[in-house]
């Protein structure tokens, strides 16, 4: 990880914001040893002065002061007072707002409703009526508004502490032992940083402009001295015959402001957590991708633009939902889903190594080859679903979704890495197809894929069709809406549906009503079976839950008081009880009134599969959505998925490590290893003849009900990461090679193609189980095989020539030796 | 008899739902239960599931277990004494030898340490107030010493954890539970997060650390295959009680209540 600084230099917001601040700052911290004029020294004689006169470069003002060294003078005033009041702020309000959050309660309630009634008050008013009780003066007008600003900071972060104080980290400083006070500066404290930081450099501009409204106002700085405001103020008066008076230390002001937002928001892309690494895990890349939608709307950045006040945005939001939270994650993700466009080594290797990569694997046998060879396989398969032999009921008819050669393309340390590489997958309508493989197998990224989503700092290769619609090339909006009423995604932490700060109604009455004039609109999308009709679909954000971002900002931006009256409100009230009832929790005393953090883990993720079900999508695609869930709410989770893809043609993608719980709801089922797709079977096949042996593997070590003693055999070692399935010493064979039982020497040479096995059945490997290859040779001889000692013995070579042949149609060994060797040093020469 | 280690006696927890000031107000408050009185008794030595749906109230019971949160009433006794009764040095040897593992690993480890920081934050307050509080070297020894029983490799542990596995985040959240030397751990689901692989490391490895080490289990999952693997009694809990309990074989064999034989039904199966 580079630090904060390097990354800064490389991001070019900061460095124009850093160079348009330093033509303010720099002369203005230098004034003092810069050959300038006495800024104070009035010389009527000399007054107003064109710019240009000797010794007065930017020529003089009515009291013949030195133009250049007032602006200089007064930028610096101007910024030290904008700095320190927002130190102060920052420091004051951080402390209520820690402790408010941190010990809640009643020390919580009375503090925030102090902070309720000085934000209740517009906000130049209170900065005004602070300076008339403290008297005119800079130092006044700082605090003044410093303290104007301290309830901003207090709510932001208060949010941002309720959310850690919640964090089992918390606990477990407790369970050593710790003291409050202790994991407050030991715990809370760090996490706080980033926020605080962003928050300051967001006000910091705005501080500026307050300084220099109230002394334009005169109540700031008292003559002689002058600030940019004061001197403003004064120029004002000659306007019309010495425009450039008043207008240079607004142009100074102008270029202040637009330098520091320039590198508040670098800085706030930078800093911000969830951005700060790139090897997160995926639910947090969930809820970037979620904040991606927000990003759009509730950005203040966006907010400058829509000519809205910065802090009176900022206020709303914090009023609603605490700035800190948003703040945080407002940001996160801007680039998710957008295509990067820089070429990287991977691209061309990738484009430079395939062809061996595929004469090495066997083309035209029945690998998913991108180009024509695919055709073959189609009609093959094509042939095989009229037949109807496995396939879905749907028999020929075109697929919901279509996903040709996708790879997700994710940074590493050496570039960009396939974290899925090029995968195929068609799901018919109504067909239920499951995804299984190892955490760090790519499933995830595959189901997000599947929505347009790139993980930040990746990209997306190859097509995914929506009924012929290829959604990798549409336009952001396009996609945006389709996400929204045709694919729902029901993510795999809970937490990152949900709005900490938000009452479970809310949150449902939220993803119901937004854009909610669009539901009459869309209403023939909207054939449910229940009063679900009623739910049809919204225009999103960003698909099923992530349409929580551009909501929620929608509705924070509308205003605490808007939320409440809103449309129709009884029957959006009655679609959330169809939503509770459907997913279980009708039940739930109190349910609609309690805050995410007052729900158990199954709880909340109802919540969040109720809020995917409100769009009545197409194309359901459920990441771990059941995880967290209990195995009877499993299991009436899974009827529902079930019942509506039956009953509506929904498709569903179920994404799941637990094959057991795959097989019972999926029609067929993907394993994927390190980003390829390894066995594709019907679901019978998978159970009763699985063929991969990482398959076979993974139904060894889940443990069944029944029979307590058997052996676990965890998968020895672990996953190569994507830039180590790609550039590892595994890259140029079988990925699964180091960690195989089954493994040869031939398996390291190049990749097995994904065979056809039986009819719908595909596996990648040169040996599958119950195949002839393993059957002649395996068995008790198969452990004689892990060692891999040197070299196979005869029997075996003769098998591997015999398989290979088979798919190469030529050579034998040796030819697929120095094919993999030209592909392998291929690859070397990406390094 | 021997005395259990630890022993729940009638402890019940009253959420309320009423927040701010008005909780102050009298019947500003709404109280809901989330734990009906409940009897739980854990003697040294054993490995007890409590299974339930979500909801049921394992958390509940587990946290007021683990004196995270205070019962609204009944009494939590460590070896036989409340735990507000415990002596200074009791109690500090209640922190150390009773130890809780958070569902979701990751989230349980501070985002901002690395987890060599993490242990020894750990260990600090572990040691707090005894003769080893200062000692540098043991803290390094200690800890070195559980990262190789739960197999966390050296580079681990210069790692933050949004760099690490889950499997390898619930190493750390079961390391920092084993520095003090527990003798009891309870474990809130955790291998629920973990893939297939990962959850037999982990279930491995808690059957090795029991063998090994002597520890006793309160085990909290829904995954009653996993419970009837680690576990030789189990307790099923449903609408905040314990409706059903005895050992593990006998409960999952011969169930008497229809909950569980819901909760055995719905046990996906192939
Ligand atoms: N933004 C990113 N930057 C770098 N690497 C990433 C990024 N997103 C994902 N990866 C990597 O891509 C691989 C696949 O990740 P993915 O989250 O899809 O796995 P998964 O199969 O869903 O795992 P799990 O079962 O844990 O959810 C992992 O190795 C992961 O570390
Ligand atoms: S047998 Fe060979 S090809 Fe098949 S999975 Fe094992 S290493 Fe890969
Ligand atoms: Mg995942």
């Amino acid at each position: 990880m580079k630090t904060l600084g390097a990354r800064l230099l490389r991001h070019p917001g900061a460095m124009i914001g850093l160079g348009v601040l330093g033509l303010v700052v720099v002369p203005a911290l230098a004034a003092p040893w810069l050959p300038l004029a006495d800024p104070t020294l009035t010389m009527p004689a000399q007054r107003m002065l064109p710019a240009g006169s000797t010794g007065h470069p930017l020529g003089t003002d009515a009291l013949g002061r030195d133009l250049l060294a007032r602006l200089i003078w007064g930028a610096r005033s101007s910024i030290t007072v904008g700095v320190v009041a927002a130190l102060v702020a920052a420091l004051i309000g951080s402390l209520i707002g820690i402790l408010a959050g941190f010990f809640g309660r009643v020390t919580d309630a009375l503090l925030m409703r102090g902070v309720d009634v000085l934000m209740a008050f517009p906000y130049l008013l209170l900065a005004l009526a602070i300076v008339a009780a403290l008297g005119p003066g800079l130092a006044n007008a700082m605090l003044a508004i410093a303290l104007a600003n301290v309830p901003f900071f207090a709510r932001a972060v208060r949010g941002a502490v309720l959310d850690i104080r919640h964090q089992d980290y918390i606990d477990a400083a407790r369970l050593a032992g710790h003291r409050e006070w202790w994991i407050v500066i030991v715990e809370v404290l760090p996490n706080l940083i980033p926020t605080v930081l962003l928050l300051m450099t967001t006000t910091l501009g705005w501080m500026v402009l307050e300084t220099a409204g109230l002394s334009f106002l005169g109540l700031g700085a008292q003559p002689p001295d002058a600030d940019l405001g004061a001197m403003l103020g004064t120029g004002r008066e000659f306007l019309t015959t010495y425009p450039r008076v008043a207008v240079l230390p607004g142009l100074v002001i102008l270029v202040l402001v637009v330098g520091i937002n320039l590198f508040g928001d670098a800085l706030r892309d930078l800093l911000d957590p969830r951005l700060r690494d790139r090897g997160r895990r995926l639910g947090t890349r969930a809820g970037e991708c979620r904040d991606a939608g927000r990003h759009h709307d509730g950005h203040p950045g966006h907010d400058h633009r829509h000519g809205d006040h910065p802090a009176h945005a900022g206020r709303q939001k914090a009023g609603l939902s605490g700035e800190g939270q948003a703040g945080d994650g407002r940001s996160a993700g801007g680039d998710c889903g957008e295509p990067v466009d820089d070429r990287h080594p991977l691209d061309q290797g990738r484009r430079g190594g395939s062809p061996h990569d595929r004469e090495v694997s066997g083309e035209g046998q029945g690998d998913e080859p991108p180009d024509d060879a695919h055709k073959g396989y189609r009609a093959a398969r094509d042939a095989r679903e009229r037949s109807n032999e496995g396939g879905p009921t749907t028999g020929s008819a075109p697929p919901l979704i279509a996903a040709e050669g996708l790879s997700v393309l994710v940074p590493s340390e050496r570039g960009a890495a396939a974290a899925v590489d090029r995968l195929d997958l068609r799901l018919q309508a109504g067909e239920r197809v499951g995804m299984v493989g190892e955490s760090g197998s790519g499933k995830s990224l595959t189901a997000l894929a599947l929505l347009g989503f790139a993980p930040p700092g990746g990209r997306l290769e190859g097509q995914v069709e929506l009924e012929g619609t290829d959604l990798l090339t549409l336009d952001a909006d396009v996609l945006r809406d389709l996400r929204g009423r045709r694919i729902a995604y029901v993510p795999q932490e809970p937490s990152d549906a949900l709005d900490p700060l938000l009452r479970v109604g809310d949150q449902l009455r939220e993803a119901i009503t937004a854009h909610s004039s669009e539901i009459s609109a869309d209403a023939d999308v909207a054939v449910g079976e229940e009063s679900a009709a009623e739910l049809a679909s919204t225009e999103g954000g960003s698909g099923g839950r992530s349409e929580t971002g551009p909501v929620r900002s929608a509705v924070v931006m509308a205003g605490l008081g808007d939320l409440g009256s809103d449309k129709p409100g009884a029957e959006t009230s009655k679609r959330v009880e169809t939503l509770l009832n459907k997913v279980g929790l009708d039940g739930v005393a109190g349910i609609q009134r309690r805050f995410p953090h007052e729900l158990s883990g199954g709880q909340s993720q109802r919540v969040a599969i109720a809020m995917a079900l409100a769009h009545e999508p197409d194309l359901l695609i459920a990441d771990e959505a059941t995880t967290a869930l209990d195995v009877t709410v499993q299991a009436e989770i899974l009827a529902l998925l079930e019942r509506l893809s039956r009953g509506r043609d929904r498709s569903l993608l179920f994404v799941s490590h637990d094959l057991a719980l795959v097989t019972e709801l999926c029609d067929r089922v993907l394993v994927l290893y390190a980003g390829r797709v390894v066995e594709d079977a019907p679901r019978e096949r998978l159970l009763d003849a699985p063929a991969h042996p990482y398959t076979v593997a993974l139904l060894a070590c889940s443990p069944e009900l029944g029979r307590p003693q058997k052996p676990l055999p965890a998968i020895a070692g672990q996953p190569p990461s994507p830039a180590e399935a790609t550039w590892g010493a595994a890259a140029a064979g079988c990925r699964f090679a180091p960690r195989c039982p089954k493994a040869q020497p031939v398996c390291e040479q190049g990749e097995p193609g994904l065979d056809e096995l039986a009819p719908g059945h595909r596996v990648r490997c040169l040996f599958p189980e119950g195949s002839k290859a393993s059957d002649t040779g395996d068995g008790a001889d198969s452990t004689d095989r892990v060692a891999r000692a040197d070299g196979a013995d005869e029997a075996d070579g003769a098998e591997v020539t015999d398989r290979r042949a088979g798919i190469d149609g030529d050579a034998g060994n040796d030819g697929s030796r120095a094919h993999s060797g030209r592909f392998f040093n291929e690859r070397d020469s990406q390094r | 008899m021997t005395q259990p280690l630890l022993e729940l006696r009638g402890v019940a927890k009253l959420y309320s739902q009423g927040s701010g000031l008005r909780a102050l107000w009298p019947g500003g408050r709404q109280q809901q239960m989330a734990l009906a009185p409940t009897d739980l008794v854990i003697p040294d030595g054993a490995a007890i599931g409590l299974v339930g749906e979500s909801g049921s109230g394992k958390t509940t019971l587990s946290r007021i277990a683990a004196g995270l949160s205070r019962p609204s009433r009944g009494e939590v006794d460590w070896q036989g004494t409340p735990i507000e009764a415990l002596d200074p040095e009791a109690r500090a040897a209640w922190r150390r030898e009773l130890q809780y593992v958070f569902q979701n690993a990751t989230a349980a480890l501070n985002p901002r340490h690395r987890v060599r920081r993490i242990l020894h934050i750990t260990l600090a307050g572990l040691w707090r107030g005894s003769e080893k509080q200062r000692d540098q070297a043991g803290r390094h020894e200690r800890i070195n010493e559980v990262a190789a029983q739960v197999g966390l490799g050296r580079v681990l542990l210069d790692r933050y954890p949004h760099q690490l596995s889950g499997g390898q985040a619930q190493r750390v959240a079961i390391a920092r539970a084993l520095l003090g030397a527990p003798k009891l751990l309870i474990l809130d689901e955790p291998v629920s997060a973990l893939d297939l692989s990962l959850q037999a490391q982990i279930l491995n490895l808690l059957v090795e650390l029991r063998r090994d080490l002597g520890l006793t289990y309160l085990f909290i999952s829904h995954d009653l295959a996993v419970v009837e693997r680690l576990c030789d009694e189990v307790h099923v809990m449903h609408d905040g009680r314990i409706i059903e309990q005895g050992a593990t074989a006998e409960v999952l064999s011969n169930p008497r209540k229809s909950y569980t034989r819901r909760l055995l039904a719905a046990v996906p199966r192939r």
